[in-house]
């Protein structure tokens, strides 16, 4: 019974942590004003995607998949799979999380504050004046 | 810090080898770990880099946003190229065996075109996004 | 051996997290988030993805966290001292959520077992036979721009995309467009 959950904890932990790490980032997300620390959250929820995504292709024993020159038996490689679908996705992470910036700056100069609630009264006060 | 020696020296000491890097990270990336994304980004470094010791104007100087822009439509064209080559030498769409007579030879090049089309895109899109955000008014 | 620094890098990737929550100085923000993506690419070399854990770091550490200085340089650098949205409603959220996700973790393979279904679609045959039909040796390489060409232009057009996004959203035109002139006389 005991090793059982061991195994289960040690089998799991990586995923245990990813979902953790992704909660992290959404409550940054959802219970913060702040423009900037809400895309900062964003980042952690994208990140913990990668680190769900290369733990799944994780084998025991196994090494980078790169071959080995001069060796007629390969060793066995972790999947290569993963890497390849997360390598493509943090670079369109950094490409969209930069379009995410550029609003912010265009916000700030729009409202002069990236603060959601402020943006959110002064918005208000627009719609009440006329 | 346009005006710091030590910053000036050892910025104009390292971009040659940080240059180097990407371009060793570019045409290594079939062997090692690397290829055009990594290749890109590194180079844009070497922009950032020189920007913030030589100031944006410098910057903006060596390398005009008009070629930039056209470099980051470049790159995609010349991936979507190279499937448009290898559609008429008779392969389907980004087929590379048909590049050459042989299969891992036109393999060979057909990665190295398209890598070679990564590199360049990603490298005019993080340098025009550094520009146009450090070119703001405050 | 592995395993321990999995766990340790794992940790230190939570607490890194936490202290990015609990601060209000924006230029510390950020900092925290340069050393989380370096944590990161560490933690990827540990499971074996070099390229991924390359990338995460020239990007993630490296440009992201001059894109975002230059934004807090033209905004703001502390976040201001407010309580959170909503109350404890997105704290319940998280917790739902999060346990909901952690329950469909049970049925998961285990870690690292050579026999999960993930290794056993597609990835055997580029890992047994890539080298002999590309030629290449770096498997991820011949994955990425070979066998999958059609993701990875998918993803450079998206990059494209995003770019001119942000010169339509910032970067000034060369010329400032000029009024219509016959959009005057079209309203009444």
């Amino acid at each position: 019974m005991s090793t059982d959950l061991l195994e289960q904890v040690s089998g799991h932990f990586n995923y245990w942590m990813a979902v953790i790490l992704m909660m992290v980032g959404l409550y940054v997300v959802l219970s913060r004003h702040n423009l900037i620390k809400k895309l900062v959250g964003l980042n952690i929820f994208q990140t913990s995607v990668f680190i769900l995504y290369v733990s799944m292709g994780k084998i025991h024993g196994g090494i980078a998949p790169i071959y080995v020159e001069g060796v007629t038996e390969q060793p066995v490689f972790s999947n290569p799979v993963p890497h390849v679908l997360m390598l493509t996705a943090i670079v369109v992470g950094i490409a969209t999380t930069a379009l995410g910036l550029s609003l912010v700056v265009l916000i700030k100069k729009t409202f002069n504050t990236i603060e959601e609630d402020e943006i959110q009264a002064s918005l208000d006060k627009k719609r009440r004046k006329p | 810090m346009k005006n710091q020696a030590i910053y000036r020296e050892v910025a104009k000491l390292m971009m040659p080898f940080i240059l180097m890097f990407a371009m060793y990270v570019q045409f290594h990336g079939d062997f090692g770990p690397g290829g055009g994304f990594q290749a890109g980004v590194i180079l844009a470094v070497v922009y950032i880099l020189y920007a913030l010791v030589f100031g944006l104007g410098n910057a903006r100087h060596v390398t005009p946003m008009t070629i930039l822009r056209f470099m980051l439509a470049f790159g995609v064209l010349l991936y979507a190229g190279v499937g448009m080559v290898t559609m008429f030498m008779g392969g389907q769409f980004l087929d590379y065996n048909v590049l050459s007579h042989d299969p891992a030879h036109g393999q060979h090049l057909g990665v190295f075109l398209v890598e070679l089309g990564v590199g360049i895109s990603v490298a005019a899109a993080m340098i025009t996004i550094f520009f146009v955000f450090s070119g703001q008014e405050h | 051996m592995e395993m321990m620094f999995n766990v340790i890098l794992l940790i230190m990737l939570l607490l890194t997290a936490i202290g990015l929550v609990r601060k209000r100085s924006l230029f510390a923000v950020v900092m925290l988030s340069g050393i989380y993506s370096l944590l990161s690419a560490t933690l990827f070399i540990a499971l074996d993805a070099v390229d991924v854990a390359f990338t995460e770091a020239a990007v993630g550490a490296g440009i992201s966290t001059v894109l975002m200085l230059g934004t807090l340089a033209l905004t703001t650098r502390d976040e201001e001292e407010t309580p959170p949205k909503g109350g404890i409603l997105p704290l319940l959220v998280v917790m739902v959520t999060g346990s909901a996700l952690l329950y469909a973790t049970i049925d998961m393979p285990n870690f690292g077992d050579p026999m999960a279904p993930i290794h056993h679609f597609m990835a055997p045959h580029y890992v047994e036979h890539s080298g002999v039909e590309t030629g290449i040796p770096n498997i991820v390489t011949s994955v990425l721009a070979s066998y999958r060409g059609y993701d990875t232009m998918g993803e450079t057009t998206v990059i494209l995309t995003a770019t001119i996004g942000i010169l339509a959203i910032l970067g000034r035109g060369r010329k400032r467009p000029k009024k219509l002139p016959h959009r005057k006389a079209n309203t009444p």
